[in-house]
């Protein structure tokens, strides 16, 4: 069991904006940081190209090799500098350091040497040093000596910008700035007011950036001012210009890429354009979701981009209109919801933002869209008491979903309401059906529906604090100017006043357990009769499952002070029962496991067991260090067939959960680099030139010389000449029958082509290609080049079955029987390409 | 310290005019200030700010514009069409002479100070040459549609800049026409104004051209194109003014929203030569429009409707952080206002154009209150209920028609303890001593000046047994002369900073003379020296924070049972110095709070020192004993005299 353990991994769904995201230089690609990876982005389509790999933690720094635009460093929390071709998602080099890096700075003026962030002794006290990177063919390498360049910094890349000119650094903390000139390898500092009073409290600085054309540093403030620093080459004729617009402090700062204009964001959700940076000249971009964390801006000019503490990053044109989202999965403060499975798009629904709910695809790692539930204004205030969505269910296969909402500002005055929306084929979407305010007088603690056949009526039980549960049951609502159907309450039942503290429907239906406190009692689903109680003193009982398949006379309860037992339905006694403080409990729609997570000393523990039996299937001890708060079993869409014994559990679906820290985790069995999709690279190779007119003529033959030049990748590039010849190939197909010249020239052409495509290391290909382009005067020298290429190839021994015809139909072809084949290919070719 | 009844008048309906024009003197580093009433008034910016002259002004020459020139000539101009000089040594009218060009509104003195422009109503500009003893109409420049409302000489001297109603005009001296004419949007930034008025423009020496006006911009123009550079929208009311510093580096501007920007010429990047104007810092001191500004080394000087006169000091321009880069905001006079006639109580009240005369009023309730059957001390700090309110007894406009020719201006008047002789301080720098008869007078003694000044005498004092009389000067010394013996008795050694106050003690007749660093002395008369105890204080240094203090000292007086005791008073505090007590080192509160009375008297003892100050009266205009027990204060608040102001412009505040 030990040897074939899961390995726990993130699945996604981390933060998108933890770091300034990064433009590539001709803003095609936008490049952020993903938990241990990085993301390379389309700024056009909102797709995920690349998924940079190699970190083993979190990923603290970006930035663009300075030297060559088209690779990327990255820093990671474990102690490494990488560089990566971020176009073909290549690990060129890995530096280490050492140190934990907390944030990683370029600039071009600084050669072969990055700016990283460490702290070294204190555990607050952060450097930024300069690490020479050398130059070595080597891929690992050791980084050199990191040299001191400011001590006392904050450790948040926002609060350091090196100046347009790379001539200086400027690193704010706290109530200071300073700047260090690397010319004159002095620092300067100017301080800022710090006095109680009323006025300065809030001067602390945020963040700063620097204009990349003056010298003139822009930062940020807790009061939401902006300062802009001018003169500060002097220490006492520096000045200021102060711009306030801002109520709440400003968290990022960006300078356009010519520094015609400063752009600010904060928690307005409002991005700010300061217009040569004057007070009255200012340009807003309003109602962009969710606080505005980091801005940057395009080297080209053309984009900029807000990542935004949702998990959202937005890239805005430069007329201020916003034209992608790229949106992550939403970290609300509190999920609770749980975690649910949409059985129509099989997404993970969970708490989105505030008073929504939201899908999210685990497959592609990327919202699929966001249901407004509350349906009210977000006001972002503190100390405000917002309506919470508290309770959601998906019920009869997707048709329908329940939401609970509830408000309580104080005790006794609580505002409750439930929501049912049907699924509308037509919108693809979900639509309000009935709204029933105050569905209980005390707070709702369970939702179910009854998972039935198609032909019952769809009935929906809700439990609460009330001591009541309800059941509600979707009737005619019909009357004389529409014909509708609405939800209305059916049934309503109690035990002694005991507050309901969790519901469940067995498989078919036919049963529905409710725990009151203590006691879980059965009721017959089509009389709403009370069959029978069980009662085991142990605790409130917290969650409540029926088994599945061949499991399904037994009922699992856990409770709060650590006892999960197990009922016979049939026999109504207690089968089995075990200490076990179960914080999670979760059942396999596909099949008769169970997975429930403990708290225990060293973390969380699962375990996973069959209702029939006692005795666990799996046990993996500390699945992670904190808490975990929900999880879910996500059936998959082609069954695993996985060899371990003990992994079997993990064949018809896939567990995931949600720790209090609110990373989305999975159980993996396969190693990393088994998950790489070979299709996304494809993708990249025709997209990373424009399919223009010219591309066509130019560009393929540029890429193949390109590739052989570099011969580094052509392990991933081989496939590349196949799906390059079979358009042209089709083409030819397409083309009527009396245009073309006989088929006994054509079947050499055709084969040719297929055998140099796959076997050759496309020299042949080339010349072929230039041919069509160019026109007849180096005829004769190509054909000279190409003549022993073709003898080479002549020797070369068996590739395949095709392959010997076409050997031996080269071999019966004379030189000038070639060279009339070819003059007549040109023409063909020259006219059937032309798109 | 003991304790007082203390008659809080608030009923003093004083409210300062508002300032309409600055001008600052590099030379002397002095500052003038002409208020709406026509009053203007002479700070002495090295002598803590003190106001050291004053003009008292008349409703018929309201003042539009202010300048120096050669030096210490002020000249100012207004809505009359006259051009007045002022006399500083004698604090009169030298003369005044019609432009004979309707209201003038602008008017600024050549660089070499030898020549005099005015801008007028009818739109014409005239040029006057500076003589020594007047100024003389030399000629008229192009005349222009409207009315010429700001006016600026390039430092060479050889061009103007004229702004008008919509446009700007460039004079050349030589010929005196228009050179250039340079129109001014009246729309920014959608705003749509029947008018643009340039309220201020401003000629460096680069050629550039800088004006402000009623669309809220602040233009950077060419003057040898006559093209526009460069628009800083920095209101949305008007700007009104404008002043740049002498070095070019910085000017300042004051819009009608009562804000205040700095802009500064900075360079783009440090190894560059390329400069840039850039505005930094808003400062917000005033509420109202501010009308004037003034750019001194070290300092913005702004001043506005809302009265106040605000000095904020450029830190980087000030070489030590001490008490000079402190923001300054002066708002009432640094003259007594207030006359006490402390056996009738009675107060006399000085406005600018009348003087009215209150009788106190009175409590029953005698320092305790009665609370059922027994009497229960009143605490401290317990508001008394009155049982009498106070009168207004008379107001006086008028004024005597025959008097003697020597007593038609007088700077400072003073009555003998006896009521039986008038002081007067003369104009001419001589004093004239009065005895006062039934319903007539009859001029005793004139004492002359000093031999070869001219210097009025503003400050007097009499000694209680009438044998003294001490008077000073803005600058020379104080002067004892005997009324007795009708001769000059002795003369105070001379000190740099003017004199604010001054009183003589009964009995001792010691002079205790207040000066506007916050020193004071005490001088013996009978023994002509300085007593043991100014000495003392002399030696030991007075604390740091007494001399922090922000405004002079303008009342001194005495305690009739106390002799070691002596009550002085600026606006914001009210001190007893107990001469018999050690002095405070820098180490020690100087603002000891309320003793704590649960302490012992020893820990009392210990930490009581000379001076007992009380800062419960604020702005104290003035605070005197009127007997051994009863303390007359009377305070302005700064509220009553904002309330009086015309509304603000109205300013979205966010949040409200």
């Amino acid at each position: 069991m030990e040897a074939a353990a899961a390995r726990v991994v993130r699945c996604g769904g981390s933060e998108l904006s933890l770091r300034r995201a990064v433009f590539s230089a001709d803003s095609r690609y936008l490049l952020c940081v993903s938990g241990d990876f990085v993301k390379v982005y389309s700024t056009a389509t909102e797709e995920c190209v690349h998924v940079l790999q190699g970190h083993r933690d979190l990923v603290t720094g970006i930035q663009l090799n300075p030297n060559n635009h088209l690779q990327l460093y990255s820093c990671s929390f474990d102690g490494t500098i990488k560089l990566w071709d971020y176009l073909d998602g290549i690990l060129i080099k890995t530096f280490t350091v050492g140190h934990k890096l907390h944030a990683l700075f370029t600039h071009a003026r600084a050669e072969d040497s990055v700016f990283v962030t460490i702290n070294k002794e204190k555990p607050d006290v952060f450097q930024l040093v300069s690490v020479p990177l050398p130059r070595t063919p080597r891929q690992d390498a050791e980084a050199g000596e990191p040299r001191l360049v400011l001590d006392c910094i904050s450790p948040s890349p926002k609060c350091v910008a090196f100046g347009g000119q790379g001539d200086y650094v400027a690193a704010v903390r706290d109530f200071y700035l300073s700047v260090y000139f690397f010319r004159k390898k002095a620092t300067s500092r100017f301080t800022l007011s710090s006095s109680e009073n009323r006025k300065h409290a809030k001067n602390n600085f945020t963040c700063v950036a620097c204009h990349p054309k003056e010298d003139c540093i822009a930062t940020g403030h807790k009061d939401g001012k902006i300062r802009l620093w001018r003169g500060f080459d002097d220490e006492r004729k520096y000045t200021y210009t102060c711009l306030h617009w801002h109520h709440d402090l400003v968290m990022d700062l960006a300078f356009s890429a010519t520094g015609s204009s400063l752009l600010s964001g904060g928690r307005e959700s409002v991005l700010v354009e300061w217009r040569d940076a004057a007070e009255k000249t200012k340009e807003f971009l309003p109602r962009l979701g969710a606080t505005i964390e980091h801005i940057a801006v395009a080297p080209a000019g053309d984009l900029l981009c807000t990542s935004h503490a949702d998990n959202k990053i937005i890239v805005i044109g430069r007329n201020l209109e916003a034209c992608a989202v790229i949106q992550g999965l939403v970290r609300d403060s509190s999920v609770l919801t749980g975690l649910m499975v949409d059985p129509r798009t099989k997404a993970l629904v969970l708490n989105g933002k505030p008073g929504h709910l939201q899908f999210y695809s685990l497959q592609s790692d990327k919202q699929l869209y966001n249901l407004d539930i509350v349906q009210q204004e977000y006001i972002n205030d503190c100390g405000l008491v917002q309506i919470e969505l508290t309770k959601a269910a998906f019920g009869c296969f997707g048709a329908w979903l329940a939401t609970v909402e509830q408000r309580q500002e104080k005790e006794g005055e609580l505002e409750l309401q439930m929501k049912l929306w049907a699924y509308n084929k037509k919108t693809q979407g979900f639509l309000l059906n009935t709204k029933v305010s105050a569905p209980h007088e005390d707070r709702v603690t369970a939702l179910c529906f009854r998972s039935a056949d198609k032909s019952d009526v769809p009935t929906l039980v809700t439990a609460s604090r009330d001591g009541r549960f309800k059941v509600w049951v979707l009737a005619d609502d019909s009357d004389i100017y529409r014909k509708a159907e609405g939800w209305t309450c059916d049934f309503v039942g109690s035990y002694h006043k005991y507050q309901a503290t969790n519901c469940c429907f067995s498989e078919d239906g036919s049963l529905l357990a409710v725990s009151f406190e203590e006691t879980v009692t059965i009721w017959e689903s089509d009389t709403w009769e009370l069959r029978c109680t069980f009662c085991q003193r142990a605790g409130r009982v917290r969650h409540l499952c029926f088994g599945r398949l061949t499991c399904s006379k037994y009922l699992l309860g856990a409770t709060e002070s650590g006892t999960l037992c197990c009922w016979n339905l049939l026999s109504c006694a207690l089968e089995w029962s075990t200490k076990l403080g179960v914080s999670v409990m979760e059942p396999d729609p596909r099949s008769e496991h169970v997975a429930a997570v403990a708290r225990s000393s060293g973390g969380s523990d699962l375990f996973v067991f069959k209702p029939s039996e006692p005795r666990p299937l799996y046990v993996q001890r500390s699945i992670c260090s904190e808490e975990v708060r929900w999880g879910v079993f996500v059936p998959r869409d082609v069954p695993e067939a996985l060899a371990s014994e003990a992994l079997q559990w993990l064949n018809r679906s896939q567990f995931y959960f949600l720790t209090a820290s609110q990373s989305l985790l999975t159980f993996s069995s396969k190693s990393p680099e088994e998950k790489l999709t070979p299709t996304s690279k494809q993708l990249l190779a025709e997209e990373s030139l424009p399919a223009t007119p010219f591309y066509f003529l130019l560009g393929r033959h540029r890429q193949q010389r390109g590739e052989q030049a570099d011969g580094a990748a052509d392990g991933e590039r081989v496939q590349l000449p196949t799906t390059e010849g079979v358009p042209a190939v089709s083409e030819l197909l397409h083309t009527p029958a009396h245009v073309l010249p006989s088929a006994a020239f054509l079947c050499s052409l055709f084969i040719n082509s297929l055998l140099l495509a796959t076997e050759a290391p496309s020299a042949e290909e080339t010349p072929e290609d230039a041919e069509m382009e160019e026109e007849g005067e180096r005829d004769s020298s190509e054909e000279e080049d190409a003549a022993p290429e073709q003898a080479q190839q002549a020797g070369l021994p068996d590739g395949g079955d095709g392959g010997d015809e076409a050997e031996a139909l080269q071999q019966q072809l004379s030189k000038c029987a070639e060279k009339e084949l070819r003059k007549l290919r040109r023409v063909d070719y020259s006219w059937v390409a032309v798109p | 310290m003991g304790e007082f009844k203390v008659h809080r008048v608030r009923f003093f309906n004083y409210v300062p005019s508002g300032i309409r024009c600055v001008a600052y003197n590099n030379q002397s580093n002095r500052l003038a200030v002409s208020r709406t009433d026509g009053t203007v008034e002479i700070y002495n910016l090295s002598a803590n700010y003190f106001q050291e002259k004053f003009f008292p002004g008349h409703e018929s020459r309201a003042t539009e514009a202010l300048c120096w020139a050669k030096g210490q000539r002020l000249f100012s101009a207004g809505l009359n069409g006259e051009i007045i000089e002022y006399d500083l040594q004698a604090l009169d009218i030298k003369y005044s002479m019609d432009a004979f060009g309707g209201p003038i509104w602008s008017m600024a003195a050549s660089p070499s100070g030898s020549q005099l422009l005015v801008g007028c109503e009818d739109g014409s500009v005239k040029l006057f040459q500076i003589n020594p003893d007047k100024i003389q109409f030399e000629r008229n420049f192009d005349r222009q549609k409207s009315r010429i409302l700001s006016l600026s000489w390039h430092p060479s001297g050889t061009h103007i800049a004229a702004g008008s109603i919509d446009y700007i005009s460039v004079f050349d001296i030589k010929s005196g026409s228009a050179v250039h004419k340079m129109l001014v949007d009246r729309q920014y930034m959608g705003v749509s104004k029947r008018k643009c008025i340039i309220w201020g423009v401003a000629f460096l020496s680069d050629g550039t051209v800088i004006s402000v006006d009623s669309a809220g911009k602040v233009q950077f123009w060419d003057s040898a194109t006559g093209t526009l550079v460069k628009t800083h929208l920095v209101a949305n009311a008007d700007v009104q003014s404008i002043a740049v510093s002498d070095q070019e580096d910085s000017f300042v501007v004051g819009t009608a929203e009562g804000t205040v920007f700095h802009f500064q010429l900075v360079s783009v990047t440090s190894n560059s030569s390329e400069k840039q104007w850039v505005r930094t810092k808003p400062f917000q001191h005033h509420t109202h429009d501010v009308r004037t500004v003034a750019h001194s080394p070290t300092a913005l000087i702004s001043g506005g409707t809302d009265t106040h006169l605000v000095i904020r000091p450029l830190m980087e321009k000030v070489e030590v952080k001490n008490y000079d880069a402190a923001l300054r905001k002066i708002t009432f006079p640094h003259r007594r206002l207030i006359s006490c006639s402390k056996k009738r109580q009675l107060l006399l009240f000085q406005f600018s154009h009348h003087l009215d005369l209150w009788r106190l009023g009175s409590t029953v309730a005698t320092g305790g209150k009665t609370s059922g059957k027994f009497l229960v001390p009143g605490k401290h700090g317990d508001t008394l209920p009155l049982s009498k309110d106070a009168d207004h007894l008379l107001q006086l406009k008028t004024k005597v028609s025959k008097m003697p020719a020597c007593l038609r201006s007088a700077v400072q008047i003073m009555f003998s303890e006896d009521s039986t002789k008038l002081f007067v301080a003369s104009n001419q720098g001589s004093l004239h001593i009065l005895r006062l008869l039934e319903g007539s007078f009859k001029h005793l003694h004139t004492f002359q000046a000093q031999s070869g000044t001219v210097e009025s005498m503003c400050l007097l004092a009499v000694s209680p047994d009438g044998n003294w009389l001490a008077a000073s000067g803005t600058s020379a010394g104080v002067h004892v002369y005997s009324v007795k013996r009708l001769k000059l008795h002795c003369t105070v050694p001379a000190y740099n900073f003017p004199v604010t106050a001054l009183a003589i003690a009964p009995k001792t007749n010691n002079l205790v003379i207040a000066h506007s660093d916050q020193q004071i002395f005490e001088y013996s008369i009978p023994d002509k020296q300085y007593t043991e105890w100014s000495r003392a204080i002399q030696k030991q240094g007075f604390h740091h924070h007494w001399l922090q203090r922000d405004t002079p000292i303008t009342h001194i007086g005495f305690h009739p049972k106390r002799p070691a005791h002596i009550l002085l008073h600026d606006a914001y505090m009210f001190c007893i110095i107990d001469k018999s007590l050690p002095l405070p080192n820098d180490k020690t509160l100087l603002y000891n709070p309320l003793p704590p009375t649960n302490e012992s008297d020893v820990i009392r003892r210990r930490t009581a020192h000379a001076f007992k100050i009380s800062k419960k009266y604020k702005p104290l205009l003035f605070m005197d004993l009127l007997d051994e027990g009863t303390l007359v204060a009377v305070e302005r608040p700064l509220d009553d005299i904002i309330a009086q102001l015309p509304p603000p412009i109205k300013k979205k505040k966010f949040g409200t």
